[in-house]
């Protein structure tokens, strides 16, 4: 089941034991015990963090060490709201977020509710399913540019065998049409599986009885899928979204290795363009700007989800 | 930071005060990109390993990641490579960054004179900034971008009449540019012994430098000028001139007209596949492997020749090729330097140029037999004499990747005008000199 | 399992098993395609139409571990007979070996970092995630969740204030620096997992340890230790797979001495020109550990990828 972070609070030892304890105290292993991680943290995340919000103010540049930093205030974020390359990143970013998570929905859910029917062996097929989302994004994206090849990829040899197009007619990471959805595709294969787990789940979570209670109702099946299972699978389907929607905003490895942003622009993503400033033009300070929006974007819109979510799980 | 540059300073002038001492048995590693020249730069290099004792090491990155992680490595002050064959744009930004040890004192010392090395090539992979005496680097490595074709398939009579039919002229290496495209269209999707073959390879690489190593190819021939005038970085009217546009907008035929399919994102590897496996008739690429392409199984041998990128309005080659650089941030720069002194030797320079490298020294170029000892040596000559080079600006990667960006969107993604996206060009351009405080 | 009207019929179960057998076999043709394209010669790689049958070579794995330079046939007919079969197949294409490529290298440094990661996330996880179950601590909700939040960072953007740190301190391409970044990353997840498998622990047994005279330590180590240990493990598998798939930062924080795999495979060529078959060999030998551990895994699967937020 969905979980509350932290629904009961973890109390220390029962007083009538703690009195009998030996060794530290409760309260001294508790800190010896968070300490590490906490200061792990600190140090490689939020000191980098304020550290980045700092840059993001200068027009620091990494690769000429000499030159001196100055404070320009908000230029750096004026600039990139209003420039309209960084606009068409978002756009794009925006077209793979949204038919990723459509296609991934439609047919992990679909494959979920498939597998729920219980059929022999299902156990086994579910698990070669799972295999794409579990291996190395950069590793499988690059091969997948060799089945993505005009004449010799398996890709075009397979839909040229199906539709009796010319198998070097077509360009799926060449094309300025067919790059974005060449992304989607490769995308959807390896990450279906995950939003199919967790509908799994949550098709094994509504108990038995409400659909007999639903039959005994003379409710038709189509009326139970609306009804009962929909409504119930709802929440998970909601934090698979969720969980979909935050990696693929931060997308990189998968696309890179596909299209690196090509043909011109048309599949450079905001982590594509973000990497570009920051480690290929050393606009350091430009591109913290750039990664505060960001992450400002993504937690805003995450947090606004949650509540969503727990407005949904409520009912 | 300062302190490291401190003592990187101290070791250099240590190095030089006390070069000639019995130095210890170093590993070193030298960083370069991979392709044919490097491998024979191993071969070479056991000689070095014989009479120096250090021990060499090298790491290769394939050309489309090659700038990319050894910038990254420099700008991280890494201690990976000691010795870097790093491009001949990245001059600007090594000098002013402190990534490159100076090596005028150097060569004062070891009486390495840069007057022996052909002027090309000192000024575009040595100095900085531009035309000074100011050395970074020791030339490595010329280089230009050229054509190579199938000259089996120009001799043969039933293609030369059907050529002379089409066009009215006699099929030959082209004498300029238009005449390069004429030829390339001809051969578009022409059957030649049962298989359909293409005009030419060109560059249309989007990731690093590809499709601007191309088109500057058309673009120098027409006459194009980075400035108005040279250092004012004064370019609206230079970069958008009517030939710079005229040159781009026949980039674009060349392109769309008369590549193979699927020539959306392709550089060195794809023009060299294209041409081995006989798809097309013509391909542009650096001379660097001609050596390799001579010595092919298949094309090469008498299947194969080359010739200098045809001037149109005047003749023009787009550089390419590297000096060699001892890296700051190494511990072991003694070594180093006695590495570039071995490289530098006239002898051991000849015996590059005949393992497949091209030497920069005078010796090598200016000898006799040197335009007999290979069908594109004298060709070579021709290219060096009229090589430009992309901006060496230390913002070079800025300026490089917007012109990418506008030269991809335009060629290949079909986006606006020729006219409009050099003056994109010259807007991003503007930008990265302002922020520079340039302009 | 009681038969219910609920339960679907014998037609719906076959007609459901066969669209998922098809839809699992099309999703696999890729990595397939992988593992065959390991196995056949260049050539054979980019022939047209793709090549389904073909006779097996080890080329590609040749390729993938040794450099190669091309000799002259002359030179070539001078040199002794080849010592083994990859000598054989490498002379086969008109080249020698020259030496060792960087593949098992780079393969070593996945597996340094990736252990060394998962090693030391898993030591602090656990200890963090044991004194979240037991122990109230303050702002404990605020904690966990901020832990939780730095895995909504762009990878990029961590990078570029990381590098600059790392560039200061000298940790950029060490293997050092990617443990313990690779740490920071794992650590939220090994957290979350950590305390739903403690949090299920009867809180009891270390009781009745501690009122036998245990101290809180050994309690914790002699009894929810051992307990926790399925949780540990399939934890450690996750935080290993992360390591050991991660490219972003190691593509922008290693060059050479620290590089991993994933950054590495994309980049390998043969000599003129993409070398298909060594990058399939390589990538098989890559991702051939994980598919097993995925199979190994498959009971905590859903635990892992939504940080607990899901179990079954």
């Amino acid at each position: 089941m969905i979980e509350k972070p932290l629904n009961r609070l973890a109390q220390a030892t029962p007083t009538p034991i703690a009195r009998r304890v030996k060794g530290l105290s409760d309260r001294a292993i508790a800190w010896i015990f968070v300490g590490p991680t906490i200061f792990l943290l600190l140090v490689i995340n939020i000191f980098p963090l304020i550290w980045t919000i700092n840059l993001s103010f200068t027009n620091f540049k990494a690769n000429r060490i000499g030159r001196e930093i100055e404070y320009i205030g908000l230029r750096n974020y004026e600039r990139i709201l209003g420039d309209s390359d960084i606009w068409l990143s978002m756009q794009a970013t925006a077209h793979f977020l949204f038919w990723t998570l459509f296609l991934q929905v439609i047919i992990g859910f679909t494959l979920a509710w498939l597998i729920n029917r219980k059929f022999r062996g299902n156990d086994l097929w579910t698990t070669i399913i799972v295999l794409p989302m579990m291996l190395s994004p950069a590793v499988v994206g690059n091969f997948w540019t060799f089945l993505y090849q005009p004449q010799i990829g398996l890709f075009n040899y397979v839909v040229a065998f199906f539709t009796g197009a010319d198998p070097s007619s077509f360009e799926m990471l060449g094309s300025v049409n067919l790059a974005p959805w060449a992304i989607v595709i490769v995308d959807t294969w390896m990450w279906t599986p995950f939003v199919m787990l967790i509908c799994l789940a949550g098709l094994r979570s509504i108990p038995n009885y409400i659909y007999e209670a639903a039959e005994v109702d003379r409710a038709s099946k189509l009326r139970q899928f609306f009804t009962i299972t929909i409504p119930m699978v709802l929440p998970f389907l909601m934090l698979a979204i969720l969980f979909r929607g935050i990696e693929n905003f931060k997308m990189f490895d998968l696309v890179v290795q596909l299209t690196g942003g090509g043909p011109g622009s048309t599949t450079e993503l905001a982590s594509i363009n973000l990497k570009r400033e920051a480690f290929e033009k050393w606009r350091t300070g430009y591109s913290s700007a750039f990664a505060i929006i960001l992450f400002v974007t993504v937690f805003g819109l995450a947090s606004i989800y949650v509540k969503a979510l727990n407005k949904v799980k409520e009912r | 930071m300062n302190l490291r540059k401190l003592t990187s300073v101290g070791v250099v002038s240590l190095a030089a005060a006390g070069f000639t001492n019995a130095a210890q048995a170093e590993d070193l590693t030298l960083c370069w990109a991979a392709w044919d020249p490097a491998n024979a730069l191993v071969e070479l290099s056991k000689e070095f390993e014989e009479q120096s004792g250090h021990t060499m090491h090298f790491e290769f990155v394939p050309w489309p990641n090659f700038a990319d992680r050894m910038l990254n490595e420099l700008n991280s002050g890494g201690k990976l490579c000691d010795l870097l064959i790093g491009d001949s744009q990245w001059i600007g930004g090594g000098a002013e960054n402190g990534h490159y040890v100076k090596l005028n004192d150097f060569f004062d010392k070891e009486g390495i004179s840069m007057s022996d090395f052909a002027p090309a090539t000192v000024y575009a992979y040595s100095t900085w900034p531009k035309g000074t005496p100011n050395y970074y680097a020791l030339p490595a490595m010329g280089d230009a971008n050229g054509w190579f074709y199938r000259k089996d398939w120009f001799s043969r009579d039933d293609i030369r009449a059907a050529y002379k039919q089409a066009t009215g002229q006699e099929l030959g290496e082209p004498k300029t540019q238009k005449e390069l495209l004429q030829i390339a269209q001809f051969f578009q999707e022409r059957e030649i012994d049962g298989k359909k073959v293409y005009g030419a390879a060109i560059f249309t690489e989007r990731g690093s430098e590809g499709i601007t190593m191309g088109v500057t190819s058309a673009l120098y021939p027409w006459g194009f000028e980075y400035e108005n005038t040279p250092g004012k970085y004064d370019m609206e009217g230079a970069v958008n001139s009517p030939e710079a546009v005229e040159a781009l907008e026949f980039y674009k035929e060349l392109y769309e007209t008369a590549t193979p399919p699927g020539y959306t994102n392709s550089y060195m590897g794809e023009s060299l596949d294209a041409f081995k496996s006989g798809q097309v008739a013509m391909a542009m690429n650096w001379f660097a492997f001609f050596p390799g392409l001579y010595a092919d199984p298949n094309t090469g041998g008498d299947k194969i020749d080359f010739f200098v990128n045809p001037p149109q309005n005047v003749p023009g080659s787009t550089l390419g090729g590297q000096g060699i650089s001892v890296v700051s941030y190494s511990d072991k720069q003694e070594a180093s330097l006695e590495y570039i002194k071995w490289f530098a030797d006239p002898k051991v320079q000849a015996k590059w140029w005949s393992m497949g490298g091209y030497s920069a020294h005078n010796s090598v170029l200016g000898s006799d037999t040197f335009e007999d000892s290979a069908p594109f040596a004298g060709d070579f000559l021709v290219a060096m004499e009229n090589v430009k080079d992309f901006w060496q600006e230390p913002t070079y990667a800025e300026l490089l990747l917007a012109m990418q960006k506008r030269i991809h969107d335009y060629v290949v993604a079909d986006q606006g005008t020729a006219k409009e996206a050099l003056d994109k060009l010259i807007e991003d351009w503007t930008e990265v000199f302002e922020d520079e405080g340039k302009l | 399992m009681s038969h219910s009207i609920t339960d679907a019929t014998l037609r719906q179960k076959t007609i459901a098993g066969t669209l998922v057998i098809l839809y699992a076999s099309i999703t696999m043709v890729p990595l397939l395609w992988i593992f065959m394209t390991g196995f056949k010669t260049p050539p054979d790689s980019i022939s047209y139409p793709p090549k389904i049958v073909y006779q097996p070579s080890l080329e590609g794995y040749v390729n993938l571990f040794t450099t190669r330079t091309r000799v002259s046939p002359e030179k070539l007919a001078e040199l002794p007979p080849p010592k083994n079969f990859a000598e054989e197949i490498v002379r086969n294409r008109e080249m020698v070996i020259a030496g060792p490529s960087k593949f098992g290298e780079r393969f070593l440094n996945s597996i340094i970092i990736g252990f060394g990661s998962t090693f030391l996330s898993i030591f602090l996880g656990t200890l963090a995630a044991y004194a979240f179950s037991r122990f109230s601590i303050p702002l404990a909700d605020d904690l966990l969740f901020f832990i939780l939040s730095t895995r909504m960072m762009p990878p990029i953007a961590v990078a570029i204030p990381i590098f600059l740190m790392y560039r200061q301190l000298g940790l950029s391409d060490t293997h050092l620096g990617m443990i313990l970044l690779y740490t920071a990353v794992n650590i939220s997840l090994a957290v979350w997992l950590l305390k739903g498998f403690i949090d299920e622990i009867p809180r009891e047994y270390e009781e009745a340890a501690l009122i036998d005279g245990y101290t809180r330590f050994q309690a914790f180590y002699k009894v929810v230790l051992p307990q926790a240990a399925t949780g540990i493990a399939s934890t450690a598998i996750f935080c290993l797979i992360f390591a050991w798939n991660e490219y972003a930062f190691a593509v922008l924080l290693t060059s050479g001495t620290a590089q991993t795999a994933p950054p590495f495979i994309p980049t390998i060529i043969g000599v003129g020109g993409l070398d298909w078959p060594a990058v399939a060999a390589g990538a098989t030998l890559f991702l051939l550990p994980v598919m097993i551990f995925t199979v190994m895994l498959r009971k905590h699967l859903l635990r892992g990828i939504t940080f607990g937020a899901v179990r079954k």
